[in-house]
């Protein structure tokens, strides 16, 4: 190619313009890439990390030393029922991260380019949620190692612990896709982290995350019995103290499996339908 | 080749509806492989709905376009393995660094690490951003964002590369740059579909003009098609005597048989014409009454002047207008 564009050398020109065709990048890889974006999106704000911690510690001290003497005769006492409720809580309040990161990529235009990309589209927004699970896991590793520095001692063990991590993750993998679904729809990113704790707190204080529901009117009782964090504190909680019945655990995975079967089908629709500005 | 070849874009009746306003309202347009084709239209002419339409960002609401011959709605995924866009507000990722960025995009378009990593690190420095290619973009000046983007849509050398509004908030510089790179990519193979609001910017660059305004292409063609379809030439002679002016002032309007202005310099008159011939007429009169120019010019009309008589108004109006709104908000 002979160049006669003014300021642009034959070395440039030939870089400029490749005939490459790589092949289509298979699901698993764009995924995988997405993966990669969100990790290095991390690595430039570690500063994120703050909020990962923050939250469960404030909460954790919080409960287990203003409450806990109240609610179980002792603060120690009451860390052996509270801390495997408030791991919930931690992954929980990280699933609204989802939401808003997909939003922003909306609002950015990030999203337009995407869309004309020809790669497997619902990468983007597995992607996002595996790296999210990275989030999740430091998240239940701060709360529970916290946890095990002021006295909790888990009757299940390193194995009760870990399996009640898994569950865990799982949950709140699946509530993640409600999130991804908000992310979609919502105007703002500012919204989605706003609808979704309007939508939260309340469900986190109607479980039994927090108190057992025995004291509670028994319409309560009821509420707190359907509330899918209950399932999942459930859970924890037998795991890690190494009580757990089979439906103890297997009402958490019903659920998780229910809210994903709903909500991911649905947040890949919408984000395939989404027509931007 | 006797056939034709297919057309890079091609679109009839093409319409999008916001609410009440037709954004897109009928577009029928042309566009042959090759080529820099410009659409030139003021602030919210319609200019980027178009360009989402054709790139299956938009669904249209009414007509047809293809894309090297394939329908953008029914064939998107034909459509998007042609195609590449840079759209009008910058679409990289502020929160990784320049380099992650087209790392990204090469892993997108089915790159491995290792060569998406390369094809990456060569073009930030076709692009001059070697330097910066560790810094987050957040930290980019606007030029090496815009110039970012585009290096975003040409990891793999798309066919056709719709640029809206490429040069729009740049400093002359970097926007010297993007016309270089558009000439490098044209000069490669690649047809581009350029939009802006400056009509030097579509004289400099385009093969062909599309003028929109309110939704309707209202003039179609050559650079030099478009300033002939406005029909007038401007002549422009400077007296070495001005004293001679008011004289020649006479003499012109009477041979040209159109008004003659007289210009801020006293030795100075212009005049515009229909008629190419009667400018040697009357330059021959000027000789002949003894009154001597010093120069003069015969020029055709700038592509401003054609948009203010194709569209009654001045390309930049309504984007004063907007600036205004955007405050507003
Ligand atoms: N998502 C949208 N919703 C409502 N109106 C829109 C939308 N996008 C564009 N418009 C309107 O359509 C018209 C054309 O807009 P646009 O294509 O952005 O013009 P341009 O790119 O030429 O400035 C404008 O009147 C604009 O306000
Ligand atoms: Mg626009």
């Amino acid at each position: 190619m002979t160049s006669s564009i003014e300021g642009v050398d034959d070395r440039v020109m030939a870089i400029l313009v490749t005939h490459e065709r790589p092949p289509k990048a298979s699901p698993m890889s764009a995924t995988i890439t997405h993966l990669w974006r969100g990790i290095m999106a991390f690595k430039h704000f570690p500063a994120q990390l703050i909020d990962i911690i923050l939250l469960p510690a404030i909460f954790l001290l919080l409960f287990t030393y203003l409450f806990g003497g109240a609610f179980a005769g002792s603060p120690h006492q009451y860390l052996q029922f509270f801390l495997p409720g408030i791991a919930v809580q931690s992954v929980i309040l990280m699933t609204v991260y989802t939401g808003t990161a997909i939003n922003t990529d909306i609002n950015k235009g990030v999203f337009d380019r995407f869309r004309t990309l020809p790669f497997w589209q619902p990468a983007a927004i597995a992607g996002n949620l595996v790296g999210d699970v990275l989030r999740y896991l430091i998240a239940l590793t701060m709360t529970i190692g916290m946890g095990l520095a002021l006295g909790f001692r888990p009757g299940g063990g390193i194995l009760g612990v870990l399996a009640a991590v898994a569950v865990l993750i799982v949950f709140a993998f699946s509530v993640s896709w409600i999130f991804a679904a908000i992310g979609v729809v919502a105007s703002v990113p500012e919204r989605v982290s706003g609808t979704s704790m309007i939508v939260i707190y309340p469900l986190l204080f109607m479980s039994n995350i927090f108190v057992r529901p025995e004291t509670m009117p028994s319409w309560m009782q009821v509420l707190v019995k359907v509330n899918p964090l209950s399932h999942a504190a459930t859970a924890s909680r037998t795991l890690m103290h190494g009580t757990a019945g089979f439906w103890d655990v297997m009402w958490a995975l019903i659920t998780s499996a229910l809210i994903t079967v709903v909500f991911a089908p649905l947040a890949v629709r919408l984000y395939r339908n989404k027509n931007t500005r | 080749m006797s056939s034709p070849p297919t057309l890079a874009i091609e679109t009839s009746g093409l319409r999008k509806l916001f609410g009440q306003t037709a954004a897109v309202d009928g577009v029928d347009l042309q566009v042959p492989p090759g080529v820099v084709y410009s659409v030139l239209g003021p602030n919210g002419a319609g200019k980027s709905t178009l360009i989402r339409m054709l790139a299956t960002l938009l669904r249209p609401d009414g007509g047809k376009a293809t894309v090297f011959g394939h329908d953008v709605v029914r064939e998107s995924d034909a459509v998007r393995r042609r195609i590449s866009v840079t759209g009008q507000y910058a679409s990289v990722d502020d929160a990784l660094s320049g380099l992650e960025n087209l790392v990204l995009m090469g892993r997108l378009q089915g790159y491995t690490w290792p060569r998406a990593r390369e094809r990456a690190a060569e073009l930030m420095d076709a692009f001059g951003l070697t330097h910066a290619a560790g810094r987050l973009v957040s930290t980019y000046s606007g030029g090496m964002r815009r110039r970012l983007d585009i290096a975003a849509s040409i990891v793999v050398s798309p066919d056709l590369l719709f640029l809206d509004e490429p040069t729009t908030g740049l400093d002359p510089r970097s926007r010297n740059q993007v016309w270089d790179i558009v000439r490098a990519l044209l000069a490669g193979g690649t047809t581009i579909l350029l939009t802006t609001q400056y009509l030097d910017e579509a004289d400099e660059l385009a093969d062909r003009i599309a003028v929109v305004d309110q939704g309707k292409v209202i003039a179609e063609g050559t650079t030099d098609e478009l300033k002939a379809s406005v029909g007038q030439v401007a002549l422009h002679v400077r007296l070495r005597d001005p004293g001679q002016r008011d004289k020649a002032e006479e003499l012109l309007t009477q041979e040209l048989g159109a008004p003659v202005h007289l210009e801020g310099d006293p030795a100075e008159l212009s005049a515009r014409v229909e008629d190419n011939s009667r400018v040697l007429q009357a330059l021959g009169a000027l000789t002949r009454a003894s009154i001597e120019p010093a120069e003069f010019s015969v020029t055709r009309p700038s592509l401003d002047e054609v948009f203010l008589t194709l569209t009654g108004h001045k390309a930049d109006d309504q984007s004063a207008g907007e600036a205004g709104e955007e405050n507003a908000a």
